[in-house]
């Protein structure tokens, strides 16, 4: 895998090659230079598998992290690349020309974290959230359970502590 | 011989409420609907069944509660424990129960587990198509209080704001002897003719269908689907 950045390293400014394990590493590309990166690893090098998109908030940073993990079956190796994108402005290219599916990882990242993806298609069609109003729910600043305070009705609840029981059981005029 | 069955029907009278209501009460308006639909709907509330007297009504009774028919519509994980109940292990059909595939066939809806906004639309629109008499057995503590989904974003804490509800019956998840036993105290209630749940519906109708459209912002439905 080491030879692989080398190689890529000819092409493209990528950075922060880490090798967790023998068949798996990870490198860091800039947002313009990401879709020319994927290309070239799917045609070049073999990469012809995209198994996921993830994506991190690292609210302190102020950036969304996006993985694309690949995976290339003749070496059995999964390259993971890394894309920081600003969380102000959330925008990422599509990838859906390179594979298709893609675009449901898109429509879902949309939903939850609020990234926008121009040109994807069906990105504004609700995956899970029909009808939704609030902010998207997996950013960190999404605080869950003052929004299902506000929204829901919960059961109010009624405790019932064998101690404090006892105590008016047997003690009633205590 | 005659036919005895004319006498068991009971003509609709001028006390009768429900003439009153069928007459005017036809106050739905589907507003939510686009303009050229809104005629394809009934626009007549529901209305709490009427009684025979008592003895028949014991007799239907005994008969509703020995073929309960459910909606095989599993909302959450609890629905897995449905498996082993309609097959040989735990085999519900020698209680008269059996799985239907309609809404229109089914008697008993069985929410099992956490319910969704998205899932809740599915549910209302499943349990106002069901016929009557129809019954509600809510399973797992999530559709009872949240269980583990108390601060979830998207999961409603209480379905008894939304449908009514007969029988609760708690764990997460539930055994299927839990399940039995919830559906045995609901042949009890219904024995008994406690089960009232579609009448509680057709009396409360505007506090469920209020608090249904609080949740579900884009309401495309009719507002009663018969």
């Amino acid at each position: 895998m080491t030879k692989l950045f080398e190689q890529l390293q000819q092409h493209f400014s990528v950075s922060d090659f880490s090798q967790p394990q023998g068949n798996q590493a990870f490198v860091s590309i800039s947002r313009e230079q990401a879709v020319p990166l994927l290309t070239h690893l799917r045609d070049i090098h073999g990469f012809t598998h995209l198994v996921l998109i993830t994506c991190v908030d690292w609210l302190e940073q102020s950036r969304f992290q996006l993985t694309y993990i690949l995976h290339n079956h003749n070496s059995h190796s999964d390259l993971g690349v890394k894309v920081f994108i600003e969380r102000d402005n959330p925008v990422m290219d599509s990838m859906h020309h390179l594979w298709e599916q893609v675009r449901v990882y898109q429509r879902e990242l949309h939903e939850m974290f609020g990234i926008v993806f121009p040109g994807s298609p069906g990105l504004e069609e609700p995956m899970i959230l029909e009808s939704w109003t609030g902010p998207p729910p997996m950013r960190r600043d999404f605080d869950t359970l003052k929004y299902s305070q506000e929204t829901y009705c919960h059961r109010p609840r009624d405790e019932h502590q064998p101690e404090e029981h006892m105590k008016q059981k047997l003690y009633p005029e205590d | 011989m005659n036919n005895d069955k004319d006498k068991l029907i009971i003509p609709p009278g001028d006390s009768d409420p429900r003439r009153e209501w069928r007459l005017d009460d036809k106050t739905l308006t589907n507003a939510e609907l686009p303009e050229e639909e809104r005629d394809w709907f009934c626009d007549a509330r529901p209305q709490p069944a009427r009684k025979a007297p008592a003895a028949i009504e014991r007799f239907f009774n005994w008969a509703r509660a020995n073929s309960l028919w459910i909606l095989a519509f599993g909302t959450g994980c609890g629905a897995i424990e449905l498996r082993p109940l309609v097959t040989s292990r735990y085999d519900i059909s020698h209680f008269g129960m059996q799985m239907r595939p309609t809404p229109r066939q089914a008697s008993v809806f069985l929410i099992g587990g956490y319910v969704s906004i998205k899932t809740l639309k599915r549910i209302v629109r499943s349990y106002e198509q069901m016929q009557g008499p129809k019954f509600v057995v809510a399973v797992c503590s999530c559709a009872i209080n949240g269980g583990m989904y108390w601060d979830s974003y998207n999961t409603i804490k209480r379905i008894d704001q939304y449908i009514p509800v007969d029988v609760y019956v708690t764990g997460c998840m539930p055994r299927p002897e839990a399940v039995l036993e919830g559906f045995d105290k609901l042949r009890k209630l219904i024995k008994a003719g406690k089960a009232e749940g579609q009448n509680l519906y057709a009396e409360k109708f505007d506090w469920y269908k209020a608090n249904q459209k609080r949740l579900i912002k884009d309401w495309n439905m009719p507002d009663y689907n018969w």
